[in-house]
């Protein structure tokens, strides 16, 4: 989804505080290990809890401290898997307990297509309703692989908790000034993007 | 219409659209989710105390530290390292969570500089650099550097110059990176433990380099 997380060279965002302040939030680390308790109970996936995350609102996800966006995709998916419902939630603590949004339909991976390290690719013009791990930047341009990982769990499908089938994921590598013309640093960006997302380019 | 200005209800919240009742604090929000998984998910008793321990004593940057260290003085491990990352840091002890299959090492020279990032959300190689700092999380390193690389390090107090090429890596599928950078050329034949302590978690994200820093 072209959700509000994908902030790949939006603009109009201002200096990174850096160093960060300090921070010392007790519930922080509560929050980080019950979302790996999840995760290892397999009451969830890291794509279902990225997606999770990604459904929230958007006003509520701008505003809302790192940790926050995790402890919303925690009771997200624990009221989705049936674990509580949110009365229950609610009823335990005074005041709301906001949520993430409805999730939507998720997609099987692409029929495999072998890329070699070198080769010249295209990210799909794709325009997908539910998880993907491809940020909008890269959608329909042209890059070079430059690395090739082992095969994971295909996002797209994971993130909806339906079988997902491994796939390799590619380190492609672009221009910054074929992604944003007249209006970048020059770099070379690299994106890791997963076999289904990227496409032949047509040799003539 | 009698011309009055209809006056708000109530203060602007960024969260009220689902509920007319303001949200818990996030306090009370996780105590909630605590008591939930320890009722309805069989979680033990110590298992917060226990996870946060292990991460705060085993996931920390000095292990990151110690890979470059060991890299900088041994060059069969260096070559190790860049070929196979995750096997570097298994030699080495270190673990990494089910998901990371494959840590990928990005090594600085004098011409190329190597920059990480999350754009999506905020992936890194934990359990060998430490944790991500809250610059790394933030929307604003996010969104911008992959689109202004030069400028938002600068910002940060790395000005490279026009000759170094940058490389900004996005890390949106379940491999992760690190930097390896450059030796600063005052350490060489230093042991590998003083080397390790002056290796900083910035710098194997990209955001600093170290033979540029002062001292």
């Amino acid at each position: 989804m072209d959700g509000i997380h994908d902030l790949g060279g939006k603009q109009g965002f201002g200096r990174v505080q850096y160093p960060s302040p300090p921070h010392e939030e007790t519930w922080e680390p509560i929050v980080r290990a019950l979302s790996a308790f999840a995760i290892r109970k397999h009451i969830y996936n890291m794509d279902e809890f990225r997606h999770a995350i990604e459904r929230m609102a958007p006003r509520h996800y701008m505003a809302a401290p790192y940790y926050e966006r995790h402890l919303t995709a925690v009771a997200t998916l624990l009221v989705e898997k049936d674990f509580v419902t949110r009365e229950e939630l609610e009823a335990l603590v005074p005041g709301a307990f906001p949520l993430a949004g409805p999730i939507g339909l998720g997609r099987l991976p692409a029929p495999p297509q072998a890329f070699a390290i070198g080769e010249k690719v295209r990210v799909k013009n794709e325009f997908v309703p539910g998880h993907v791990r491809m940020p909008a930047y890269i959608r329909g341009r042209v890059g070079v692989v430059v690395g090739i990982s082992p095969v994971y769990p295909f996002p797209d499908a994971a993130g909806h908790a339906m079988q997902a089938p491994r796939e390799p994921t590619y380190d492609v590598r672009f221009r910054s000034r074929d992604l944003w013309p007249d209006s970048c640093d020059d770099a070379l960006n690299h994106v890791g993007v997963f076999q289904s997302y990227l496409e032949k380019l047509e040799t003539g | 219409m009698g011309g009055k200005r209809r006056r708000r209800k109530k203060e602007y919240d960024p969260m009220a659209n689902a509920s007319d009742q303001s949200p818990a604090t996030p306090e009370q929000r996780t105590a909630a989710l605590e008591i939930v998984l320890r009722r309805k998910g069989e979680m033990p008793e110590t298992f917060v105390e226990d996870f946060t321990d292990h991460a705060e004593e085993k996931w920390v940057t000095d292990n990151g530290a110690r890979m470059v260290a060991r890299a900088w003085t041994d060059p069969e491990f260096r070559a190790r390292m860049l070929a196979d990352g995750t096997a570097a840091a298994k030699e080495m002890g270190f673990e990494f969570p089910e998901h990371h299959r494959q840590l990928v090492v990005l090594e600085n020279t004098p011409n190329i500089h190597n920059v990480i990032v999350c754009t999506l959300c905020s992936c890194t190689a934990y359990t060998i650099i430490g944790a991500a700092p809250g610059w790394y999380k933030d929307i604003d390193y996010r969104a911008r550097v992959v689109r202004e690389s030069r400028t938002v390090l600068r910002e940060m107090g790395l000005d490279l110059p026009a000759s170094t090429e940058i490389r900004v890596w996005d890390t949106t599928a379940d491999h992760r990176y690190m930097v390896l950078p450059m030796q600063p050329p005052a350490t060489v034949g230093w042991p590998e433990d003083k080397l390790a302590k002056i290796v900083t978690q910035d710098a194997m994200i990209g955001a600093s380099r170290l033979e540029m820093g002062e001292g």
